[in-house]
């Protein structure tokens, strides 16, 4: 089901959420709303499944206004931040809630109920209680439980933020490969842009209440629309009026009349790459991502003067 | 004076309080009777009008705590989910009640259905006879234990939040529906607590009712009203009597708060 937001805003009072936000999402699509705290991407995303209204502006679903619409009525599956199980009833139950309200006959419900526990690895916790579950486990009984009624979109906010860097990452897998086999329009919330590029199709990154930019992850990191973005999406540094990423910039041992000269100060290991943070000769920090190669070649080490030049640099007006 | 016998200290002088303030008016009460002899104690408590002063009493308890069970959680729904102008002044009229004295109470409710209040003279002039009857008295129980369910429910779902609530709703339940199955099962250990501190302070009311009921034996006067009785015409078994029932009553209820408050959160 396509989505589209219209003009949308909304204030709390006198914070002013969503400025003039427009938006499309094609069916099928899986899409990421990016931004910092505060950049309204989970109003956006609450805005879109009926559980906030807008001040102004509409949402379309297939085509047709449902800015007025309830939540019961729009058709959408919702992951809360904190998963928000029903947490008097069992694993069964809370994934069963949608089709009981909906009164479908037990045994249709008793199958996909099964089918479920199966699809998110479940199996055998469906008499549990959700304090009898690990963060991941309760965040798939979350997904499942918003699946269970086949919803023609799935909103989920800040899905994977309260989970630790390991189940995370397996979280993702699991995402993008459910995504493949439903082909359900999907639209998470993340203030975390690996995971954003990592997960989505398009990302859409949003910035105090504006969207900044909508692209393909790759289009993104390679042309950022403004100077947010290129900080946002991806490390960059400031030299004068340009920006570069820190992968863009080459180091030497000697001066060559277009090299600027900065003292190093700490280096990190990564593994395969190596991060060089150096102060420039205006006092600016800044920091050089080069191979573990280049970095033995030069023998970096904290105190000594290098010089860097920019292979590729973006100027913003 | 090192960590331990502080800790102990602090036990006794905690129990020694306890044992003094509530354990021994409840001891003297069974001592008097076992000294006086049971045998008048017992047919102080199976005369007629002791047995109807006891369904007095029990028929105010199964008309205010239901009616004010109602109005507990309709109330907390409203001071912790809505938004509405007087919510503050709601939250503070919901204790009132728990500030003013009983005879206060008794008091205004006598003057409002007297003769010259605002409401007497209608339901005179209907044939209603509110004071010195169950009307008033009715009236009365339920003005002292407006608080409590509501007091015990606002903290719980303060707590729960509603995410689930929300949650429900995007899986097509309506408010109805989300009330029924989600938010009173998650606010049920609350509500019980708070039937059973109702039904206690329904119990034990004196001050109100004494005024609004005129106290007539047989008829308008309930059980702690009875012990009032019988001590005043100085037949101090009887008194000792039906205030070791009330007691026994009072240990009951003590018991199931007890047996229910682990459970408080659980679920």
């Amino acid at each position: 089901m396509s989505i589209v937001v219209r003009h949308v805003s909304k204030r709390f009072g006198t914070f002013r959420a969503l400025d003039d936000v427009s938006l499309d999402v094609e069916g099928g699509e899986l899409t990421a709303l990016l931004g910092p705290s505060g950049s309204g991407k989970s109003t956006l995303l609450r805005i879109i499944a009926g559980l906030e209204q807008p001040d102004s502006g509409e949402i379309l679903l297939e085509g047709v206004d449902a800015t007025a619409r309830p939540p019961q009525k729009r058709g959408v599956g919702f992951v809360f931040q904190h998963y928000a199980p029903f947490k008097h009833m069992t694993v069964r139950d809370n994934i069963g809630f949608g089709l009981k309200i909906r009164k479908r006959p037990r045994a249709v419900i008793t199958k996909r109920v099964d089918e479920l526990l199966d699809l998110v690895q479940l199996n055998g916790f469906g008499d549990r209680y959700p304090a009898q579950l690990s963060g991941g486990q309760r965040q798939r009984m979350a997904l499942a439980r918003a699946l269970a009624p086949e919803p023609s979109v799935l909103l989920l906010d800040e899905p994977f933020g309260a989970l630790d860097a390991r189940v995370r990452a397996e979280l993702r897998v699991w995402l993008r490969q459910l995504h493949e086999e439903t082909q359900t329009t999907t639209v998470f919330v993340t203030h975390d842009q690996e995971e954003a590029m990592d997960v989505a199709d398009r990302v859409v990154v949003m910035n105090k209440g504006r969207i900044e930019q909508v692209d393909a992850p790759r289009a993104l990191y390679d042309s950022p629309a403004n100077e947010f973005v290129m900080g946002f999406v991806g490390t960059a540094s400031r030299f004068g009026d340009a920006w570069v990423r820190p992968h863009d910039l080459e180091v030497v041992s000697e001066p060559n009349g277009t090299t600027v000269e900065g003292q190093v100060l700490r280096i990190v290991h990564l593994g395969f790459e190596v991060r060089a943070e150096l102060i420039g000769a205006d006092g600016e920090p800044f920091s050089v991502q080069l191979t573990r190669d280049d970095a033995d070649t030069l023998e970096l080490e904290p105190g000594q003067i290098v010089f860097v030049r920019p292979r590729r640099s973006r100027v913003f007006s | 004076m090192n960590a331990r016998s502080r800790r102990y200290s602090v036990r006794l002088v905690g129990l020694g309080y306890l044992a003094v303030i509530l354990l021994a008016p409840l001891s003297m009460l069974f001592w008097r009777i076992w000294a006086e002899g049971a045998g008048k104690a017992w047919s102080a408590i199976t005369e007629h009008d002791t047995i109807h002063a006891f369904e007095v009493t029990l028929i105010l308890c199964a008309i205010a705590v239901p009616l004010n069970t109602l109005f507990g959680i309709v109330c907390a729904l409203a001071i912790v989910r809505r938004r509405f102008p007087g919510k503050g002044l709601v939250n503070a009229f919901v204790d009132l009640p728990l500030a003013l004295s009983p005879v206060v109470v008794g008091f205004s409710l006598f003057l409002l259905y007297g003769r010259t209040g605002w409401f007497g003279p209608w339901f005179t002039s209907h044939g209603i006879q509110v004071l010195f009857a169950l009307p008033a008295m009715v009236l009365a129980t339920i003005f002292v234990s407006v608080p409590y369910v509501a007091r015990e429910v606002v903290p719980t779902l303060r707590e729960i939040g509603d995410e689930q609530e929300q949650a429900a709703y995007t899986l097509g339940a309506s408010s109805w529906q989300a009330f029924w199955r989600i938010t009173l099962p998650s606010i049920r250990w609350a509500v019980i607590y708070g039937v059973v501190v109702t039904t206690a302070r329904c119990l034990g009311e004196y001050g109100a009712v004494a005024i609004v009921s005129g106290s007539i034996s047989g008829s308008t006067e309930t059980a702690t009203l009875r012990v009032q009785d019988y001590y005043e015409n100085l037949d101090q078994a009887g008194a000792y009597g039906v205030a070791l029932l009330l007691g026994l009553i009072a240990i009951a209820v003590l018991v199931v708060m007890t047996v229910l408050k682990p459970n408080e959160g659980v679920a």
